[in-house]
C-alpha cells in the first residue's frame, strides 16, 4: 500500500511539473499535417490564427510584451484607451477585433469578451502593407518594434481559403519578413520517397 | 490500509505510582489523501499535452522592389514543373513554365493521393532532370524547379500539402507564385473540356 502511494505521488509530481497549460484559443482550428518535425519554440512567438471562415486572430506570448504592444498601438492609432483597458488587453490571450471596436471590446468584462470574440470579425487585412485597411500590418509592425526577436507562426485551418493566407503572406513580405513558420500536425513520412530514404539512411546524416 | 502506527504497543510497563493516562489513538486515516492524489493524477494526465505542435519553416524569396524584370534570372523550361492548385483539392500541372504565348501548355489533372497522385509526377520530373544532367543536356547546377500557383478557390491545406510534397520528394528549389489570368483560363478550359464541374 505505502509503495503504491509513493508511486502515485511520484507520478502526480511528474505530471504537475510536466504540464503546461494551453493558452485560451479563440477558435478551434484543425491544422493540416506535414512531415516536418521542427517543434514550435516556447517563447517569442507571434501567433496568427486563421479559422475556417478566414477570420484572423492575433496573439503574442508574453504579458509584459502585450502591455508594451497596446501602448504602442494606442499611440499609433490614437485609440484613447484607458489604463484599465490596456490591462485588459495584457490579460487577454488573443485579439480578433478591428481597431474601431477595440475600445468597447476591452471595456467589457472578461466573460462578455469571450462571447464577443466568438462572433468577432477578425483583424482586417489586405495584400498591401501601406493600405490603411490593413490593420494586421500595424499589429505586426508594433509587435516587432516591441520585441524584434518574435518568430511569426501561422496557424491556419485546412479549410481556410488560400486568398486569406495569401494576404497574410503578402503583409509579411511587405514588412520584409520572408521567413516564418506554418503550424502543422505531424504525419508519417510515406515510404519509398526521397525524404523516407533520408530519414532511414542512419544517424550519420542529420539534417 | 495506509495508516501510521505510532502507538507504542505492549512492552514498556509504567511504574506502580504512575497514573495511566487515557490513551489517544494516533492512527491517521490516509485514504482521503490518497484519493485526492489519484484524482489530481487523473486531472494532470488528461490536461498534459506531451506532443508539442510541429511547425514547418518556409522561406519566401527576397523581393527587391528595385529589381527589374529583365535582371531576374530565367528558369529553364526543361527543369520546371508548374503546379496549379484549384478547387476541390484538384491539382493541375504542366511541364515547363508556360511562357510560350503561341503554344498553350497541356494541363493535366491529378489529386493529392498517395499513389498515382502529384507525388508520382514530381518524382518522374526529378528523374527526368537527373537523366538530362547525366546525358549532359543540363549542367550540374540545374535543379528541378517547381512553381506553385494556388488559385483563389484553393484552400490552405492544399498549400501545406504541396509544400509537404516538396519536402517529401526533396525538391530544393520551389516558389509560390501568384496565378496569372492566362493560367486561370487554362484551368477553366480544362474543366470545360472534361465536362464541367
Amino acid at each position: 500500500m505505502t509503495a503504491m502511494c509513493d508511486v502515485a505521488f511520484l507520478l502526480l509530481t511528474f505530471f504537475m511539473l510536466a504540464t503546461k497549460f494551453k493558452p485560451d484559443e479563440p477558435v478551434i482550428v484543425k491544422t493540416p499535417s506535414s512531415i516536418s518535425e521542427i517543434p514550435l519554440p516556447d517563447v517569442d512567438i507571434m501567433l496568427l490564427t486563421v479559422d475556417p471562415k478566414g477570420r484572423i486572430f492575433f496573439a503574442i506570448d508574453n504579458k509584459l510584451m502585450r502591455k508594451s504592444l497596446i501602448e504602442d498601438i494606442n499611440y499609433q492609432r490614437d485609440l484613447k484607451l484607458t489604463d484599465a483597458e490596456k490591462t485588459a488587453f495584457a490579460i487577454d490571450a488573443s485579439i480578433g477585433i478591428p481597431f474601431s471596436q477595440l475600445k468597447s471590446y476591452l471595456a467589457l468584462p472578461p466573460e462578455q469578451q469571450k462571447t464577443m470574440e466568438v462572433n468577432a470579425p477578425g483583424i482586417p487585412t489586405d495584400t498591401s502593407v501601406t493600405s490603411p485597411q490593413n490593420e494586421l500590418a500595424s499589429w505586426i509592425k508594433s509587435a516587432r518594434t516591441v520585441n524584434p526577436k518574435l518568430r511569426i507562426c501561422i496557424k491556419a485551418d485546412g479549410q481556410a481559403s488560400y486568398p486569406m493566407v495569401k494576404k497574410i503572406i503578402k503583409t509579411l513580405e511587405g514588412w520584409k519578413i520572408f521567413k516564418f513558420n506554418l503550424i502543422t500536425d505531424l504525419k508519417a513520412i510515406p515510404s519509398g520517397t526521397a525524404a523516407y530514404a533520408d530519414a532511414h539512411s542512419g544517424d550519420k546524416k542529420t539534417k | 490500509m495506509a495508516e501510521m502506527d505510532t502507538s507504542s504497543s505492549g512492552g514498556h510497563k509504567k511504574g506502580p505510582g504512575v497514573k495511566k493516562g487515557k490513551k489517544l489513538s494516533t492512527r491517521i486515516d490516509l485514504t482521503p489523501m490518497v484519493d485526492l492524489g489519484f484524482l489530481l493524477i487523473t486531472f494532470f494526465m488528461y490536461t498534459t499535452t506531451m506532443a508539442k505542435p510541429k511547425t514547418m519553416e518556409i522561406n519566401m524569396p527576397y523581393k527587391d522592389p528595385n529589381l527589374k524584370i529583365e535582371d531576374q534570372n530565367k528558369i529553364k523550361n526543361s527543369v520546371a514543373l508548374t503546379i496549379l492548385l484549384s478547387k476541390n483539392h484538384r491539382v493541375y500541372y504542366y511541364e515547363g513554365i508556360g511562357d510560350d504565348p503561341n503554344k498553350a501548355p497541356e494541363l493535366k489533372v491529378t489529386y493529392f493521393t498517395p499513389t498515382k497522385g502529384i507525388r508520382d509526377e514530381i518524382i518522374a520530373k526529378k528523374k527526368m532532370v537527373d537523366d538530362m544532367k547525366r546525358s549532359g543536356q543540363l549542367t550540374a547546377k540545374d535543379e528541378t524547379t517547381v512553381l506553385i500557383k494556388p488559385d483563389t478557390t484553393s484552400t490552405y491545406s492544399d498549400l501545406v500539402n504541396i509544400l509537404d510534397e516538396m519536402n517529401i520528394n526533396d525538391i530544393k528549389v520551389y516558389a509560390i507564385i501568384d496565378i496569372t489570368d492566362i493560367e486561370q483560363g487554362f484551368i477553366k478550359e480544362t474543366e470545360a473540356a472534361s465536362g464541367g464541374k
